[in-house]
């Protein structure tokens, strides 16, 4: 009965669950056994910011955490000096100096990425991924 | 000539690669292929019981590798197909019994006579596993639609990937009303998950534990749907294209469409 009435709105039963949590977990493991192409991201993320602000390459820390139905990509990458005067265009962030303006961005790949905020590691679109172990080309996104 | 040398592995255990292999074994014999079949489960010895030819057993693949005996020796022809050979594993020895290259130059051997070499891999991803991947050029992943199983299949995707080999994939015990209810991956759901080619689709049925039970293999039952389903696989194996039989209610376009977006 309950089954039932479930099923009338339209929820489904536990595989609908256990797709979703392989998903997520899946995605964990290919980023665990892949922790070349975490240093690629990393490195290839202070190229793009680097651009703009003098980051401590040395204390840059990149994590993956989950986020309800998403994996989110935490890089936390202090930065020690900023290059250019900027018009600070946007108020999200306080803690650290406004990266540049906002017309630098679209040559950042990753979504929302500098410093503190969290680029999600987007779902599905990926799904013709399994080249695991090379060197991810470019900007790889998480789901690699 | 040489034969296609394929791999059937899943990293879980009990999930159903010797029943694939002896049946996939069985049923290409059956279409006239000429088949040697490897279990590369050492210590854990089941092809011969599944296959029903135990009592045969003379020498085993451990003292092939170590020279005790020739290939033939130890091969052991099923008298009701009679392209069909298993080299059976040693029982009584460890994993580590035999060296990659031992084991890839039986293989060699065995695929200079036949047109199929078909390994059945032990479980994990450890020595037995690397060994009977490696002496493969392809690879027939079986995962049941659990997410366990799912997962430990990602890990032997990902591996067999890295070495450049392709996969296709065996879906097995697929119970179609627990999809249809919404209690189980559907095919679809699995083949997205993996991203990997679907090879077949073989249900949950007693039939698997009734002719194991009497060392039979299912293609001997023409009556039964499994025979019917092996056969398919075994078509598509060799590059037939045989649409997918219908188990659950997405329906035979949905899987199509699974299938052609894994391909
Ligand atoms: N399609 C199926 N329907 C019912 N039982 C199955 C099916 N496939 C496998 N089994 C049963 O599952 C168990 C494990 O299968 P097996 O082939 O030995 O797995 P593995 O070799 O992967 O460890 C066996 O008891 C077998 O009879
Ligand atoms: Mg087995």
């Amino acid at each position: 009965m309950i089954e039932f009435l479930r099923r009338l709105l339209g929820q489904r039963g536990s595989s609908a669950t256990a797709k979703e949590r392989l998903r997520l977990v899946l995605m964990t493991d290919h980023l665990e056994l892949a922790p070349e192409m975490i240093e690629t991201m990393k490195r290839e993320l202070v190229e793009v910011i680097s651009r703009h602000v003098e980051v401590d390459r040395e204390r840059i820390d990149v994590s993956f955490e989950r986020q309800d139905s998403a994996l989110a990509m935490l890089a936390n990458i202090p930065i020690l000096s900023v290059n250019r005067p900027s018009s600070n265009g946007n108020g999200k962030r306080d803690e650290i100096p406004p990266a540049p303006r906002d017309a630098a961005k679209p040559a950042s790949p990753k979504r929302r990425t500098p410093a503190k905020a969290s680029a999600e590691g987007q779902a599905p679109p990926t799904r013709r991924r399994r080249r695991r172990k090379k060197p991810a080309p470019a900007p790889a996104p998480a789901t690699n | 000539m040489s034969a296609r040398r394929i791999v059937v592995t899943s990293g879980k255990g009990g999930v159903g690669k010797t029943t694939t292999t002896a049946n996939l074994g069985a049923t290409l014999a059956k279409r006239g292929r000429r088949v040697i079949l490897i279990d590369a489960d050492i210590g854990l010895r089941n092809l011969d019981l599944v296959l029903g030819l135990e009592k045969r057993i003379v020498f085993d693949l451990v003292e092939v590798a170590e020279g005790r005996c020739h290939l033939r020796q130890a091969l052991i022809k099923d008298k009701r197909f009679e392209s069909l050979a298993i080299l059976p594993a040693a029982q009584t020895r460890e994993k580590e019994a035999i060296a990659p290259e031992q084991f890839a130059a039986i293989v060699e051997e065995a695929a200079a006579q036949v047109d199929y070499v078909i390994i059945d891999c032990p479980a994990g991803i450890e020595t037995g596993f690397r060994n009977a991947v490696a002496g493969a050029e392809e690879a027939i992943v079986v995962t049941t639609p659990e997410v366990s199983s799912i997962r430990d299949a990602d890990r032997v995707v990902g591996k067999i990937a890295a070495a450049n080999k392709p996969i296709r994939l065996i879906v097995n015990r697929l119970r179609p009303e627990m999809v249809s209810s919404g209690e189980m991956l559907s095919v679809d759901d699995v083949c997205d998950v993996l991203a990997v080619e679907l090879l077949g689709i073989v249900p949950e049925d007693e039939d698997v534990i009734d002719t194991t039970n009497r060392g039979e293999p299912i293609a001997l039952r023409d009556a039964g749907r499994l025979s019917a389903i092996y056969d398919k696989i075994a078509r598509r194996l060799e590059g037939e294209l045989v649409p997918f039989t219908t188990f659950d209610r997405q329906g035979l376009f949905g899987r199509l469409k699974g299938a052609l977006k894994a391909g």
